[in-house]
């Protein structure tokens, strides 16, 4: 047993050494490590967080064909820590009618519902975080606390635009909420278990393979959630100038904007622990912990890559076509998809696996295909009905 | 020891961290506040009235379908770890419990209850 | 004392404060933000119990929908959020009559109870409660008619709910 093959147990039998030579008892040490172990991931996270506004703002540039942040340091780099200064420096002013204790919880609470999804994602096969056997679950709830982050924010501010805001990003939250829990019953069919550790461990092949439109409900569910264009009318800037956090100045603005960031990157690595292997590639996992780390953080920067190129180049959505889109087409394909997968699971389980998946993998082709053939003939005959109504009013 | 005591941690950790940042900024940032700079933000223009309006009806009738299809959805996860080991007549119970609430579903989109009017 | 016997005190009284304050709180969205905090509370409780899926249920249902509905619904019902009124009518002694009598009956009952200082029984090891919850939801023998009229009865609060809804359109 070496530092490099397991390094979280070393150190934790290192640091207990320590901790009960000075006389403390072992559960108590034990608690200690934990905060520390948790303490050390979290400030590795923020710093983490700090380099991705330079990613954001390097690829927003490079999208729209400008070169972004190149002033400060080799590429940038330093430009992001120049923002954290201001950011720290700057007067933090409160709206005259705002709900002060209210207003100042919400930003910590959005940054919170980031952080603790943390504790479910394995990074090594040997650093698991918490091994909850519910964990796909944790992940909804922690969304719940961010909701619940968002409201207050946007009612504490006293601003009508900030309200209107929260109200919007809380009524898509919650309608993408379905299709999101709907797609992640079907890892858990998958692999038999909610855990996010039992499901990298037992996904022998990708599950995108398995189930590819789940992967992209996932996905488009996702990209709801975190309220990221083309889903970002809470900010729709033409209209409500920020949405629920206009108010928000300094370090508690940094906050709202850092946990966005955060949470679009925690949810590319969601993405790869359900659809994606996690931390497996090729048995790298098992040459170090360190290289599944690096594969982990790899495909979770692939999957916060492809959120940004939607976010870049697709166009914001109006409220009513986002909630119809969700509950008359995406809701009903979700469930439509959960059917389908447990009853192919069910007849398949016992047959070869190239069998399994190529059954698996057509079954999701053909519900997408229909899915997109009955919505395609729906609005041609939608289109028929204006299209027919204007040549009456044109003949009249 | 209970894995949600670790769980605990990470929401401690996760307010704690936020917290001292919002502090430092606090203490290093000038506190200048005056009525004109505390005014609501409307784009320039002076705020008319409170701004706890009232809303539109439509946001609770979504979050209301929504309480009905999150409760359902939270039910079918018990069902779907155990699936691979139950047989198909489990299988076909889950999906009987799906298509009813796909009727409700049905149900709601006939009324016009999911038109944003 | 342990340190969950600590946290769960702690847990109990931080739960019971906010129940009281859901219901003492002058500004109505700021009871519902306390009843957060007291549904949380019971989350804590479960997971402190080991109930991993009820406590993260307890979650994502009452704080993730059932507490934004309460908050979209005064939002949506009143223009002003600070109640003027009394806090109390003129039934509150019996309204405290009933409460004391409950507590003691409850109390009373409870004495006899050996449960009160027995420890749980600690899980055996690859117990998984969740598959084993899955498997009573839809085995015949277990309770594969109440997860069935489980929906049903979902339906018919959503068929209810609609009505109503419509109705006042």
């Amino acid at each position: 047993m070496s530092f490099w093959n397991d390094p979280l147990k070393v150190a934790a039998d290192w640091l207990l050494g320590i901790f009960t030579g000075w006389g403390m008892p072992v559960p108590a040490a034990n608690i200690l490590i934990g905060f520390l172990g948790v303490l050390i991931l979290i400030s590795i996270l923020m710093v983490l967080d700090i380099g991705l506004v330079w990613v954001e703002r390097k690829v927003v540039a490079r999208f729209q064909d400008r070169i972004g942040p190149n002033r400060l340091g080799p590429f940038g780099l330093i430009q992001p820590f120049a923002d954290i200064i201001k950011l720290m420096i700057k007067e933090d002013t409160t709206p005259g009618g705002a709900d002060k204790v209210v207003y100042n919880i919400a930003p910590m609470l959005s940054m919170m519902s980031v952080l603790i999804l943390w504790a479910v994602v394995p990074l090594a096969p040997t650093i698991l975080g918490v091994d909850l056997n519910i964990g796909v679950l944790y992940i909804i709830a922690a969304g719940a606390i961010g909701t619940l982050s968002i409201i207050m924010g946007g009612w504490s501010s006293n601003n009508k635009y900030a309200l209107i805001g929260a109200f919007r990003q809380v009524a898509v939250m919650i309608s993408f909420e379905i299709p999101m829990l709907a797609t992640l019953l079907i890892p858990t069919i998958l692999a038999g278990s909610m855990g996010t550790a039992a499901i990298i461990e037992r996904q022998d092949v990708w599950y995108v393979l398995l189930s590819p439109l789940g992967a992209l409900i996932f996905l488009v569910a996702a990209i709801a959630e975190l309220g990221r264009a083309p889903f970002d009318l809470a900010e729709g800037e033409s209209e409500l100038v920020s949405g629920y956090n206009i108010e928000y100045s300094g370090m508690k603005f940094g906050m709202f904007y850092a946990g966005e960031l955060l949470h679009a990157f925690t949810f590319g690595g969601f993405w790869a622990i359900l659809f994606f292997g996690g931390y497996r590639f090729l048995g790298l996992e098992q040459v170090s912990p360190f290289l599944a780390i690096a594969v982990i953080l790899f495909k979770a920067f692939i999957g916060y890559w492809l959120i940004m190129w939607v976010r870049y180049t697709l166009l914001r959505i109006r409220i009513d076509h986002m909630l119809a889109f969700n509950w008359k087409f995406l809701t009903p394909l979700a469930f439509t998809l959960i059917i389908v997968t447990a009853l192919m699971h069910a007849l398949l389980s016992g047959t070869p696996a190239w069998l399994y998946l190529a059954g698996m993998f057509l079954s999701n082709i053909l519900v997408a295909w229909s899915a997109l053939e009955i919505a395609r003939s729906y609005s041609r005959r939608e289109r028929e009905k204006v299209d027919g109504k204007k040549a009456v009013e044109v003949g009249h | 020891m209970n894995p949600w005591v670790f769980v605990g941690l990470f929401f401690l950790v996760g307010l704690i961290i936020p917290l001292g940042a919002i502090g430092v900024a606090w203490i290093l940032g000038p506190k200048k506040p005056n009525p004109i700079k505390q005014t609501t933000y409307e784009c320039g223009i002076e705020t008319v009235g409170d701004s706890w309006v009232q809303f539109k009806a439509q946001y609770y009738i979504f979050a209301l379908v929504f309480l009905i299809f999150d409760v359902e959805t939270v039910f079918l996860f018990p069902w779907a770890v155990k699936l691979g080991a139950l047989g198909l007549f489990a299988v076909i119970e889950g999906i009987i419990f799906i298509l009813i609430l796909v009727a409700g579903l049905v149900y709601t989109w006939r009324k016009g209850m999911l038109e944003w009017a | 004392m342990t340190g969950e016997q600590i946290i769960f005190l702690v847990v109990a009284f931080v739960t019971l404060f906010a129940g009281l304050m859901v219901v003492t709180a002058r500004n109505l969205v700021h009871a519902a933000l306390w009843l957060v905090a007291a549904l949380f509370g019971v989350a804590v409780t479960y997971a402190l119990l080991h109930a991993n899926f009820l406590a993260v249920v307890q979650v994502v249902v009452y704080i993730g929908a059932i507490a934004i509905l309460f908050i979209f619904a005064v939002m949506l019902t009143r223009k002003d959020m600070r109640d003027q009124g009394p806090q109390m009518n003129k039934n509150w002694w019996l309204g405290a009559a009933l409460a004391v009598l409950t507590f003691g009956g409850l109390y009373l009952m409870l004495q006899g109870w050996s449960g009160m200082s027995r420890t749980a029984a600690v899980y055996p090891s690859g117990f998984d409660a969740v598959a084993e919850l899955g498997n009573e939801l839809v085995s015949p023998a277990g309770y594969v008619l109440p997860f069935e009229v489980a929906s049903v009865l979902l339906v018919a609060a959503l068929v209810g709910a609609v009505y109503v809804a419509f109705n006042r359109k």
